[in-house]
């Protein structure tokens, strides 16, 4: 693969890892640690919102960040063509 | 029929299943052995990843500590999930596509350096010793309450169990093995949990439950817990008592901890293709979520049990389950102002209560009053767990000894046949040794875990980020990194939790009010620190190593795992 493209890809890959690294940082450590006492005030059904981030909510976040990612990876590696053939 | 019996019948038959699965999946070539020959279905290693990954302690002990440590406990969920994101999106397909047997051999191979190679054996070696220690602990720990055998005894039978499948199987035994392993774990997990949310909430999901009202009222289960936590003196329940700092380090060193553990790195290298190594991040951690989001609904529902049924009661009309493990010592009453009731309360003078947290998931279905076979089936449950991940880490020990340091390092020429055999005996060997710390624990277990995770935070991850995403790195700026991150954190970890340097300390002289649970995270960064100043003022790697950088980064090309 040429040098250009092969930056390219980089670069697109690099963009997509900034944006699922933000979202994992804002549910877990944002929302679950550093302002988990204030977002306590909010209930969702029985839980304080802050305590729910921290226990279940990041949680269920992560599988979907990784799910994500390899949608749009795949989707990457066939556009520039660097996929893995059967 | 009594819970004995139903023990027996249940563990007996998970175990000629895991013997089974052993027989029929030997390894017949160091290929096999150490990578599972590379053809691993992503889904099987997902569920093989998770068993890997859930021990004795997220299965046992977890629940547990969540259940008296209470928003606290939430440092392990996140702490033990998140590292996963980190694992798919910065690690497992750069390092599928690199190619090789294990962490070391990319950490070598990368940084052109035996010493960097040597530098990482020492660290998954120690890494690996100190994690093996706990599982076959916990082994003996479910074999002394269930089979009323002694812990001992415990500990030989599991060594035999394991001894069957992971020498004669290596890594395609294990990961067979694993994928029943899950089931059998996660079955023995959800059952009780799903029981206990029916009867406390009338809600048969767990994860909903515990947000639930308490069947027959109009109060919200979390609420009437925080209630009963006042009235004892505890913190409330949603809030812990750790300062946000602490919480916030320990659950980053346990995030990159979890990212840089070369027993979860390994499995990453027995998939097909750079594809499949991504996708399977994302199942493990599913059948990890599964679990991990239970985890804190059986916490809650055990907590509102437990002090229900003891708090202010008489202790003459104490359950079954109450004498059954006042016998095994980890639960003791002490009549303080002898009135014959059980005071369980905050403060430790008036306390009369002592419960060990290890036991609540194992008491858990005695304490809701569940069927034997529930009881029974918990057991194997947390033998499946902690036998897992015995085996996963029993492998890294004996490939780092056979492959990183024998065939990479001493004696490069030895055949396959013999490099097997030599993989073998050191499989052997690493169950005598963990079969010892099983049996004569260290005091300090429960510290070199911690231990465990900051080193791994503090020396492989930045060695292996760096080494993907920034060319320029060198083999003097990693050496140098991973040397400092450890040394730091070993420093801490030796003078605030161990006590082996200086005067006696107490969480007043931590620096920055950060625990030694979550030193990693400061070795991380100091590790990160050192290696980018010392690389940049050294040459930069020699062209090869570049272009290696190069096609580690996209996924085209990548065939199976192989030696050279």
């Amino acid at each position: 693969m040429d040098k250009e493209k092969m930056k390219l890809y980089w670069k697109k890959n690099i963009k997509f890892l900034t944006i699922l690294l933000i979202i994992w940082f804002v549910v877990s450590y944002v929302a679950g640690i550093l302002m988990a006492g204030p977002l306590n005030e909010i209930k969702i059904g029985g839980f304080p919102l802050g305590f729910w981030f921290a226990q279940q909510g990041s949680i269920y976040v992560f599988v979907a960040l990784i799910f994500i990612y390899v949608s749009w990876m795949n989707k990457l590696d066939k556009e520039f063509d660097v996929d893995e053939k059967e | 029929m009594d819970v004995q019996l139903w023990t027996y019948i249940i563990v007996g038959i998970t175990f000629a299943i895991y013997i089974g699965i052993a027989i029929w999946s030997r390894a017949g070539s160091t290929k096999e052995f150490y990578v599972a020959g590379g053809g691993v279905p992503p889904l099987a290693n997902g569920m093989a990843t998770a068993a890997d990954w859930m021990s004795a302690a997220s299965f046992i002990s977890m629940a547990g500590i969540i259940s008296f440590a209470g928003y606290d406990g939430a440092v392990y969920l996140m702490g033990w999930t998140g590292g996963y994101v980190l694992l798919a999106l910065l690690l497992a397909p750069y390092l599928r596509k690199f190619g090789k047997f294990t962490v070391p051999d990319f950490i070598g191979d990368r940084y052109y350096s035996n010493t960097a190679r040597t530098v990482a054996v020492l660290c998954a070696l120690f890494v690996s010793f100190t994690y093996v220690a706990g599982q076959m602990r916990g082994v003996g720990v479910v074999f002394s309450r269930f089979l009323e055998v002694d812990i001992d005894n415990g500990v030989y039978i599991g060594m035999a169990i394991v001894f069957f499948y992971a020498v004669l199987g290596g890594m395609k035994g294990i990961t067979y093995t694993q994928v029943a392993q899950y089931v059998i774990l996660i079955f023995a997990f959800m059952v009780p949990a799903i029981f206990i949310s029916i009867q406390l909430t009338n809600n048969p999901i767990p994860q909903l439950g515990f947000g639930s009202t308490v069947s027959g009222t109009e109060t919200y289960l979390l609420d009437k817990l925080n209630g009963l936590h006042e009235e004892l003196g505890f913190a409330a329940y949603t809030n812990g008592s750790k300062s946000i700092i602490d919480v916030f380090f320990i659950t980053f060193a346990l995030m990159v901890g979890t990212a840089g553990l070369p027993h979860v790195i390994v499995r990453f290298f027995t998939v097909p293709r750079v594809k499949d190594a991504r996708i399977s991040a994302g199942y493990a951690l599913v059948f990890i979520a599964i679990l991990y989001t239970t985890a804190p609904a059986v916490a809650a529902f055990a907590r509102t049990n437990l002090i229900e049924t003891v708090s202010d009661q008489s202790y003459s009309e104490m359950p079954g389950w109450f004498s059954n493990w006042e016998k095994t010592g980890l639960l003791t009453f002490e009549d303080k102002n002898n009135d014959g009731k059980i005071q369980y309360v905050a403060d430790k003078e008036q306390n009369e209560l002592t419960i060990d947290r290890d036991i609540m998931v194992l008491a858990n279905p005695e304490i809701a009053n569940l069927p034997n076979w529930v009881i029974a089936l918990v057991a194997a449950g947390g033998l499946a767990a902690a036998l897992s991940t015995a085996a996963g880490l029993l492998l890294v020990i004996s490939t780092s000894v056979s492959h990183d340091l024998v065939k990479k390092q001493i004696a490069p020429d030895i055949s396959d046949k013999a490099e097997l055999w030599l993989a073998r005996g050191a499989a052997v060997l690493a169950v005598m040794v963990a079969g010892y710390f099983g049996i004569n624990p260290p005091d300090y277990v429960a510290a070199v875990v911690a231990l465990a995770f900051g080193l791994a935070a503090a020396s492989f991850f930045p060695a292996i980020i760096l080494g993907i995403f920034y060319k320029r790195m060198n083999k003097e700026g990693a050496i140098a990194g991973m040397v400092t991150g450890l040394a730091i954190t070993i420093f801490y970890m030796a003078r605030y939790k161990l006590g082996w340097i200086g005067e006696p300390t107490t969480s007043e002289d931590w620096w920055f009010g950060i625990s030694p649970e979550g030193f990693g995270t400061v070795g991380m960064i100091v590790n990160f620190a050192v290696s980018l100043v010392v690389s940049n003022v050294r040459a930069a790697p020699p062209q090869e190593v570049q272009e290696i950088v190069d096609n580690i980064r996209f996924p085209r090309g990548a065939g199976a795992a192989q030696d050279h």
